[in-house]
């Protein structure tokens, strides 16, 4: 049985038009917010495949600068969004891509200030969900079946056990677990895939745990 | 947990309750939330078709241009008294096209079961409404009866026109309205899924060919029709008419239909209406494409 709730037929609440190009989009660039921390003071945004050709009409734009300014899927503001960008001093830019992704519906986004960037790859798989296969460089390995969060940490002894520590505690199951580094010692990734939805509440607590940058939930 | 449309019936039969009932129960189960949290997340839904239905009637413009105020205009017309079909008839199919002007709008919406389908439930249930006077919860239950049978249709075919065609989105949504309609009207579970039958049979084949691959034409004007099929059919079936052909057979009828489809015709905007001289035209318009040749 693919489909468990009455709500995945009779919902989720969006803005229109499309769940894979408006809601998706906003989803993604909602995740390159969290992951960044903070509002970023310009945004370059890089479509693929049917978001290149069809972003104008679907508002995939409007909808993923919505996300980057931290709105929800059906948020209203989403359709000011360019116009709250532009208040709020948010330079954006964006790039329509000629070449071949392995999904259709893919977005790249690289955000940045004066204090650091990011840069990230999302696709869009249809019915609003989505996921991450790329963080600065580090391809992501998610099944997409299951919720899943990603924490970036400094690569320290202990940080993995602190992070598994805490979903013990709340008796979240982990299925898969996934963790790579750029180079010793410096910058990390946790990719966690788990069995049931994550609350806010554990991921403050992720975040709250020292020797850990940043942490979000990237598949619903 | 039910699997096809017969096993929800004959729980709704034995257990002598609504399938409104056994889908609210069901989910409690699968989900572990009350049925207290259940119903007012429902509520959140028809709260928002509600107000989706409200901004369609007051006239809405999509983006590209392509589609929007149709719902007005026939609000307008009903209003003259001199319609040839019926009053609820065009009521339905006037707040199925206000969804979806809104839905291009870049509206909020509901999907029922997609975005691209979201009026069909909503605007038959904004129409019966006027005659059959339901409380809140019974609009509430119309949600969880059109859920059960998209329920069905989700996990034994495809809600998905990418996937199955608009057969898939329009047409389970119309077959979904058809069986949550009966039983407002007070129809029996058994009458309930003929209804659902006899409105899908009627959308099998349809393909999913959207011009300019955005969610628009034909979309706004299939969610009118698949409006109509589904109170014609909730009539039809409430007369006491059934299909020689059972639900389950003709969902799977549809799955396989789609499987067959060629994807030039699944939501690619490569062939259908999307690949017709104005369809392309409008295509190159909107997005500065130069024209494809035929």
């Amino acid at each position: 049985m693919k489909y468990k709730s009455v709500f995945d037929i009779i919902g989720p609440v969006m803005i229109g038009p499309s769940s894979s190009h408006t809601a998706g989009a906003a989803r993604i660039g909602r995740v390159a917010r969290t992951l960044f921390g903070r509002q970023p003071e310009w945004a370059v945004i890089y479509f693929y495949g049917s978001f290149a050709k069809t972003y104008k009409g679907h508002g995939t734009d409007v909808a993923i600068v919505g996300g980057l300014l931290d709105f929800d899927t059906f948020d209203e503001r989403i359709k000011s969004s360019f116009q709250i960008a532009e208040q709020q001093k948010m330079k954006i830019e964006f790039h329509e891509e000629d070449a071949v992704t392995d999904h259709p519906n893919t977005a790249k986004i690289v955000i940045g200030d004066h204090q650091g960037e990011l840069e990230l790859v999302g696709i869009s798989i249809g019915g609003g969900k989505i996921e991450i296969i790329e963080l600065n460089g580090f391809v992501l390995r998610l099944s997409g079946h299951n919720p899943a969060i990603l924490v970036v940490h400094d690569d320290r002894f202990g940080a993995i056990a602190n992070v598994s520590n805490i979903l013990a505690k709340h008796e979240i199951n982990i299925g898969q677990m996934d963790v790579s580094r750029k180079e010793k010692g410096k910058m990390a990734l946790m990719t966690i895939e788990v069995d049931q939805n994550i609350g806010d509440e554990v991921l403050r607590e992720i975040g709250e745990l020292a020797n850990i940058t940043q942490v979000a939930k990237i598949v619903d | 947990m039910f699997r096809n449309v017969a096993e929800l019936v004959e729980l709704a039969q034995s257990k002598n309750k609504k399938i409104s009932t056994i889908m609210i129960e069901q989910e409690v189960e699968v989900t572990g939330k009350t049925r207290e949290q259940i119903l007012s997340q429902m509520e959140t839904n028809l709260d928002v078709m509600e107000k989706a239905v409200e901004r369609g009637l007051q006239g809405v413009q999509s983006v590209s241009g392509l589609t929007g105020g149709d719902a007005v205009l026939l609000q307008e017309y009903i209003k003259k008294g001199t319609f040839l079909s019926g009053e609820i008839l065009l009521d339905a199919v006037s707040k199925a096209v206000a969804t979806n002007e809104v839905n291009a709008a870049m509206g909020t919406i509901c999907a029922t079961p997609t975005a691209g389908s979201a009026g069909v439930v909503p605007g038959t249930l904004f129409a019966v409404q006027r005659k059959l006077n339901p409380t809140k919860e019974q609009k509430i239950e119309f949600l969880f009866t059109a859920g059960a049978f998209g329920f069905v249709v989700a996990n034994n075919a495809s809600i998905s026109g990418a996937a199955g065609g608009c057969q898939a989105e329009v047409g389970s949504a119309a077959g979904m309205a058809a069986a949550a309609i009966v039983e407002m009207a007070g129809g029996s579970p058994a009458q309930s899924a003929e209804a659902m039958a006899i409105t899908l049979k009627n959308m099998l084949g349809l393909v999913c060919d959207p011009v300019a691959g955005l969610v628009e034409v034909p979309c706004v004007k299939r969610n009118a029709m698949g409006a109509a099929n589904a109170m014609v059919a909730a009539d039809m079936a409430l007369a006491g008419i059934t299909s020689r052909i059972p639900c389950d057979e003709v969902i799977i009828a549809m799955y396989e239909i789609g499987q067959s489809m060629p994807s030039a015709l699944r939501e690619t905007a490569q062939g259908g209406l999307a690949a017709t001289p104005t369809g392309r035209a409008l295509e190159a318009k909107i997005f500065g494409l130069p024209l494809l040749k035929k």
